[in-house]
């Protein structure tokens, strides 16, 4: 057995267990047949959802098959298929995927258990909405499910964190695309209000919206914000129709940046340079794929600039009525002095059936933060305590903090959860650090 | 388990009725600790530390015998400590310790050797015991209590100082033997503070209270550095302290 230190993008809590790199079903069934066990996808999530100290760890990059588009754009991948390695396939054949999170480093099998959202949610939903059917190896067995055929286990898996079985192989419904573009308008507000409404009012005439907010400005400049909206180029945009799939990364930050290194000074040096030099209203621009989703693949290992100490991301939702919520968390962060990176804010459609599924109607906002001041962990407290109160939740894949008590709360189909992973998992073999930390469900 | 912040949630410790461990504990379980087994020799100081972290917000405080006395017995309490603790252990404090006097300890091989086995050899026996527990868990944090007594043992406390030296200096090199397990250890090295232990005595230079110990080592949780000053600026101090002279040290601290 060899014990590997792991750990997720935010590189804080690590800890270490067997990974094993499974390579057939039966690999993966043997392995669930001891607790504790987790799968683990590309390591993206923020906090500790993809490792468990002490046990086994199945890397699902084992799993890389990617089979034919079908004529209406309906493929069957393996769960370890990245997002990047996906679209190099689909993107050509113009086809794109129907959701992407901020990165095209996530696995299939990552994007289904943390039921990921993109800049289209409030058009098309999350990750799962666009999933046909899946094959997931529960410790009682293989089981192959859609939205109603063991529909119980096929939700439970959306969203579901890894906690209901280790998924190998997932049919979904691509989107269509004529050419690898992307028309972008954007607009520049002086304040939170003022993007605030502009998304409330302007967001459904676009599939893709997503605002940027400096949370840095205080006063009148407060939430300062720059939203982008956009949807795919047709073939009468553009000049030219290219169909190209995304490139490698080919810059990497090589060592551990010096903690601190990201302070209060820097980062609102960085968020004030950022809001001057972009255009203050810019319509129909064209840009590619890769600028529009994934701005930040071009770096690799970005996540080192935050140090040693590692870095926490905080995204909440609440409903339309709580609007207010977005400003208070904002007030708080910009009053603490609490340095933060632009925060990332959109509005999210309807949520689905997935019981954990994080995606609720009204707003979203995901906040950068770098650990290491004393005060951060009582703010977050503070702003877990606003989004109860409002009846919001904070998004499991990116948690390494919350209090067991509050995701009961914010989560109230929890126990909904926990009946399906008895029923699948009655020995409670599959467990995480997270599962663990947050008592939704596993071994202790 | 931990989070991100290095805030644990079960804690075991050792010497629970400590007033520093006491004034820990509360702060843990104020941030995000529900379970703390309370190790320790005396039910009636046990039982109020139980209630005082209950009252913090802990949901379960198992109660367990410590004798620090007969260090052979420090492997079946931390093995009963593990059990109560219900689940993998974010955080075991090593806090056993006894001040002793040392005027009437120094002619006496019966006291040396108590004095040794409750600051030195069960400390060390327990441990052992844990590190083999937490090396298995893949996770999980040490914080020894080491005293700045052993920085530079002092003619007036040599048995005190002289045994948390040998605890300090072999929890230094345990520390070493965890890179690369998942747990880790981390040294307290707080200055004199204000204890039952203490009472009566006059007050020092950088004396704090239990609680602000307590702060440093909240702060020292989440930072991870390998020692923790309290206050942090004895490390300062006790750099140039190890250094003085002889006769000078002596006439600094042995006054
Ligand atoms: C820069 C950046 C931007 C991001 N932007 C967004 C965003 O816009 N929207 C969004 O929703 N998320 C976003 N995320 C979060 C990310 O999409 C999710 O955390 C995703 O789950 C990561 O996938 P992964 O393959 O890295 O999975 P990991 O982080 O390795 O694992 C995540 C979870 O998936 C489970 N899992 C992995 N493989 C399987 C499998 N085969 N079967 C069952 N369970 C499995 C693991 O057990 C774990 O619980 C972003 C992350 C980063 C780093």
């Amino acid at each position: 057995m060899s014990r590997q230190k792991l750990m997720g993008w935010g590189r804080t809590a690590p800890s270490f267990g067997d990974l094993q790199l499974p390579r057939s079903e039966e690999d993966v069934l043997h392995a669930l047949g001891h607790g504790p066990v987790i799968a683990r996808g590309l390591g993206r999530s923020y906090g500790d959802p993809a490792q468990v100290s002490g046990g086994v760890v199945l890397d699902n990059r084992g799993f890389t098959t990617i089979g034919e588009i079908s004529p209406d754009g309906v493929v069957t991948v393996e769960a370890g298929v990245s997002l990047h390695e996906l679209l190099k396939v689909t993107i050509p054949l113009g086809w794109f995927v129907p959701v992407t999170p901020g990165t095209r480093q996530v696995s299939v099998g990552g994007a289904i258990a943390a039921d990921v959202h993109g800049k289209n949610h409030h058009v098309d939903g999350s990750f799962g909405d666009h999933v046909l059917s899946m094959r997931i190896l529960t410790p009682v067995g293989a089981f192959d499910v859609t939205p109603t055929h063991h529909e119980d286990l096929f939700w439970a898996t959306i969203g579901g964190m890894g906690l209901t079985g280790v998924v190998t192989s997932v049919t979904l419904r691509l989107t269509a695309i004529e050419t690898d573009r992307v028309l972008v308008d954007t607009t520049k507000h002086r304040n939170l209000d003022s993007v605030m409404d502009a998304m409330r009012t302007g967001d459904d005439a676009y599939r893709y919206s997503v605002a940027w907010v400096d949370c840095m400005t205080k006063g009148a400049s407060m939430g300062r914000a720059i939203l982008t909206r956009g949807h795919h180029a047709g073939v009468d945009d553009v000049e030219a129709v290219t169909l190209a799939g995304p490139t490698n990364a080919r810059l990497r930050v090589p060592v551990d940046a010096p903690s601190g290194l990201l302070n209060p000074f820097t980062i609102r040096a960085f968020n004030q340079l950022w809001y001057r030099v972009a255009p203050s209203k810019k319509d129909r621009e064209i840009q590619g794929l890769s600028t529009f989703f994934h701005p930040l693949d071009g770096l690799n290992d970005w996540n080192r600039m935050y140090g040693r100490r590692g870095f926490v991301q905080y995204q909440f939702a609440v409903d339309d009525y709580h609007g207010d919520v977005v400003v208070k968390a904002i007030e708080r962060l910009s009053s603490s002095g609490v340095p933060s990176f632009l925060a990332v804010l959109k509005r999210f459609g309807p949520g689905n059936h997935g019981p954990l599924s994080f995606p609720m109607e009204g707003w979203t906002l995901a906040l950068d933060l770098p650990v290491g001041p004393s005060a951060l962990p009582g703010v977050l407290d503070d702003l877990d305590d606003l989004v109860l109160d409002a009846g919001g939740r904070v998004y499991l894949a990116k948690d390494a903090r919350l209090r067991p008590d509050a995701v009961r709360a914010m989560y109230p189909r929890l126990d909904d959860f926990l009946t399906v992973k008895q029923t699948y998992d009655p020995d409670q073999r599959l467990t995480s650090d997270l599962a663990r930390r947050l008592n939704i469900g596993g071994q202790h | 388990m931990e989070n991100a912040f290095g805030q644990p949630q079960r804690v075991i410790v050792l010497g629970g009725s400590s007033e520093i461990a006491r004034a820990i504990t509360k702060k843990l379980v104020a941030a995000r600790a529900h379970t703390v087994v309370l190790c320790g020799r005396n039910p009636e100081l046990l039982a109020k530390a139980s209630e005082e972290a209950l009252d913090y917000g802990a949901t379960a405080t198992p109660l367990v015998h410590l004798d620090a006395e007969h260090p052979a017995s420090a492997t079946t309490t931390v093995d009963e400590a593990f059990a109560a603790a219900g689940g993998s252990v974010d955080l075991v404090i090593v806090a056993v310790g006894h001040l002793g006097s040392q005027a009437d300890d120094e002619t006496s091989p019966e006291a040396a050797l108590a004095m040794m086995n409750v600051n030195f050899t069960w400390p060390v026996v327990a441990l052992t015991e844990v590190r083999n527990r937490l090396v298995a868990q893949g996770s999980g944090r040490i914080l020894v209590i080491s005293s700045v007594a052993g920085m530079r043992v002092r003619r007036s406390a040599y048995l005190y100082g002289g045994a948390k030296a040998g605890l300090d200096r072999l929890a230094d090199g345990l520390a070493d033997s965890l890179e690369g397990t998942g747990a880790s250890l981390q040294l307290l090295r707080p200055g004199a503070v204000r204890t039952r232990m203490t009472a009566g005595l006059a007050d020092m230079p950088f004396m704090t209270g239990p609680n602000e110990v307590a702060e440093y080592v909240m702060a020292g949780l989440s930072t991870n550095q390998r020692v923790i000053w309290s206050p942090p600026v004895l490390r300062w101090v006790y750099l140039i302290l190890r250094h003085l002279p002889r006769q000078l040290w002596r006439m600094v601290m042995d006054r």
